[in-house]
């Protein structure tokens, strides 16, 4: 996919690759992945763990140890890029501009401040401020983000929340700056289902309110499908596959997205109708040849195993993906899944 | 928060209860011999004898004795509170000789307590933040020196560069800080280094691996993705949740010295109450060490007080335990 060179683009990546260097080899997390954010977009990223979503997230907002890995590339925002911007420029963008939710609330609030104060904080870490108006704007947020009695439970800790709370407190510290991005890593994961849709119904009313990019990590598709504008399948730290949500569901054209597909449990269909993907996911310290999934891929013919097949888009109606297998078959494979699906 | 205080206020009166059960048994029911034969000097006639163990109460049965000890303890005895009853050498109150001794311990420990804590956790900030650097490594060796150097030869080696060669500082003795401030603090300087030493050691060693854990928490990839500068990551996210077993280990460490420093004192000639209990020990004194040991079991069970309360403070989560 090209990017969209109106003003509404807001990130564009390229080429991210990202690799840790370990006493055992140096681990591939990140291998040239590119992709693109505008205003008012949710790009859905999905894949097992240890795909590289996580990673490739932190490497944008800066939060990999520079010392202690590799990463090329070109991360754009507002024609900065961002990989190369000194420590301290980069944390002036961070938290501002750009701000991140992370998987976890247990564990991401600090647990011997205030929630409140935690998230006046933010405000006070980019603005000149008195505290007492940074508290005051750590009220109005909480409150904004659903958090009844706002006033009083400001001044709670962490461990007076419930998980639910924690996560709207965390968005709420992200939305201390109005920040163009919204990078949310896996923000329902720890949470209850019941929970897990009030968290993404807040994050969609903040991304319509604010006009601002979100980008959604996550292994589950669901919650994808639920809110996500464009969809990026990683494996291995590569994309797999990436377009429009309508594409990417209606008509997905990697096996992998098929297995995902495939493996994902809903109301209408039976436990005995899941196909799980065969195998685990490779080690990034010695990924396969190749294609990455050919190991687990059970269309892979002779080229899989050789050579690596480049992100590409295989018909004018496609969107891009990382396959051998021809458009033709493609199709014809996809049509007879979704035959097996509906039976 | 009130019932918390409450409830370790009540397990320190406990534990003090406990200690001075123990000391009356191990200094006056456990060793033979009749300590009355200690007061009478040389070959004291029967007459004597009972006369002093008539005044020493030792003619009563032991729980009215051990009442008396307890009560003495408690709401003192003829020499004031907190009453230890009197030495057997000279028949003076052991109340006295300690308190005329404790102000050196205590100046002894406060000015290497504040060295070493200050060093001890700035080394550890430094070696964690700086890791596997040469900042690190240096700071790591000055750890293990402090923490395998006998104190004994760390005292004399002080004593010998800085006082006899180079005249930097006071030789062995104790200078009384209302004597002459200037004297006290040359004569103190070197004890609080050396004391300081193997705690500072201590110290950086565990701040190192706290902060180094800390560091490794969720919680300060959210302080560092709100942008926060690095240093106020470190030492407001960081050193805040890694605190709370240093005050632990921090407030231990106090009360345990307050039984002495023994070796440091003994190097100086600092004569406090780590040299009163050992010299009494050797002459079989045994009220002024019970003296001792009874004040440094009640360090420990305050400190401990202090502690706990400290940590409702520092960790919220205690709070509500």
């Amino acid at each position: 996919m090209t990017p969209p060179s109106d003003d509404r683009l807001l990130l564009d990546v390229r080429g991210l690759t990202v690799r840790f260097p370990t006493p055992d080899g140096v681990v591939q997390a990140v291998s040239d992945v590119s992709f693109h954010l505008s205003r008012g977009e949710t790009l859905g990223v999905v894949g097992e763990s240890g795909s590289g979503k996580s990673v490739s997230n932190l490497a944008i907002m800066g939060l990999l140890n520079r010392n202690r890995t590799a990463i090329a590339g070109e991360v754009l925002f507002r024609g900065r890029d961002l990989l190369t911007l000194p420590p301290d420029d980069l944390r002036k963008i961070r938290g501002k501009e750009i701000a991140m939710v992370f998987q976890d609330p247990f564990a991401c609030l600090h647990p011997m401040y205030r929630v409140g104060q935690q998230i006046a904080e933010a405000v006070t870490a980019h603005e000149h401020v008195k505290k007492d108006r940074a508290w005051a704007r750590a009220e109005e947020l909480l409150d904004h983000v659903g958090i009844p009695n706002a006033k009083s439970r400001a001044r709670d800790y962490p461990h007076q929340f419930s998980g639910g709370m924690r996560q709207r407190a965390m968005i709420a510290m992200a939305l201390v700056h109005n920040p163009a991005i919204l990078i949310c890593d896996e923000p329902t994961t720890a949470l209850d289902v019941t929970v897990q849709a009030q968290i993404l119904e807040l994050i969609e009313e903040v991304k319509r309110e604010f006009d601002i990019g979100v980008i959604l990590v996550t292994h589950d598709l669901g919650v994808v499908a639920e809110t996500a504008n464009s969809v990026m399948v990683m494996y291995a730290g590569r994309i797999m596959e990436y377009g429009a949500a309508g594409g990417i569901f209606t008509q997905p054209q990697h096996p992998y997205t098929w297995g995902l597909l495939d493996s994902m449990p809903s109301v209408d269909r039976r436990l005995e109708a899941l196909v799980p993907i065969e195998g685990a996911p490779p080690s990034l310290l010695n990924p396969p040849s190749g294609c990455p999934f050919h190991p687990r891929c059970p269309y892979r013919f002779e080229p899989c195993a050789t050579e690596r097949p480049p992100l590409d888009v295989p018909a004018p109606e496609a969107h891009l993906d990382a396959c051998w297998l021809s458009w033709d078959d493609k199709v014809r494979l996809g049509v007879e899944r979704a035959k097996k699906v509906a039976a | 928060m009130i019932f918390y205080i409450a409830r370790r206020l009540v397990w320190t009166i406990v534990v003090v209860l406990c200690v001075i059960g123990i000391t009356y048994v191990v200094f006056f029911k456990l060793p033979a011999g009749n300590p009355a034969l200690r007061f009478a000097g040389k070959s004291p006639t029967q007459q004597e004898l009972a006369q002093i163990e008539h005044r020493l109460g030792l003619d009563r049965p032991w729980y009215i004795q051990f009442g008396k000890f307890a009560y003495h303890f408690f709401a003192g005895d003829q020499y004031g509170w907190p009453g230890l009853g009197y030495t057997y050498a000279s028949g003076s109150s052991v109340k006295s000789l300690i308190f005329q001794r404790a102000p050196r311990t205590l100046e002894l420990i406060a000015g290497a307590a504040v060295l070493w804590l200050f060093t001890g956790v700035a080394i550890g900030v430094i070696s964690a933040v700086r890791r596997r650097t040469v900042a690190d490594r240096v700071a790591m060796g000055f750890a293990l020196f402090g923490i395998s150097t006998p104190v004994f030869w760390l005292g004399l080696m002080m004593l010998y560069i800085f006082w006899r060669r180079l005249g930097w500082a006071g030789g062995a003795g104790y200078v009384s800080p209302a004597t002459s401030f200037t004297q006290f603090f040359s004569h103190m300087i070197l004890p609080w280094i050396t004391l300081a030493m193997l705690y500072a050691a201590f110290y950086a060693r565990m701040t190192r691996n706290n902060l180094l854990e800390t560091l490794g928490e969720d919680y300060i990839r959210t302080a560092r993705a709100k942008g926060l500068t690095e240093r106020r990551v470190i030492l407001k996210h960081g050193l805040r949740a890694s605190l709370t077993p240093i005050v632990t280990m921090f407030g231990m460490d106090i009360a345990l010295l307050v039984g002495g420093a023994v070796i440091t004192e003994s190097v100086f000639n600092i004569q406090g109450l780590g040299y009163l209990a050992i010299n009494s020990a050797l002459t079989q004194d045994l009220p002024i060490v019970a003296g001792v040991v009874l004040l440094a079991a009640v360090a420990v069970a305050l400190m401990n007080l202090i502690v706990d309360i400290l940590y409702a403070f520092l960790d919220p989560r205690v709070r509500y335990a």
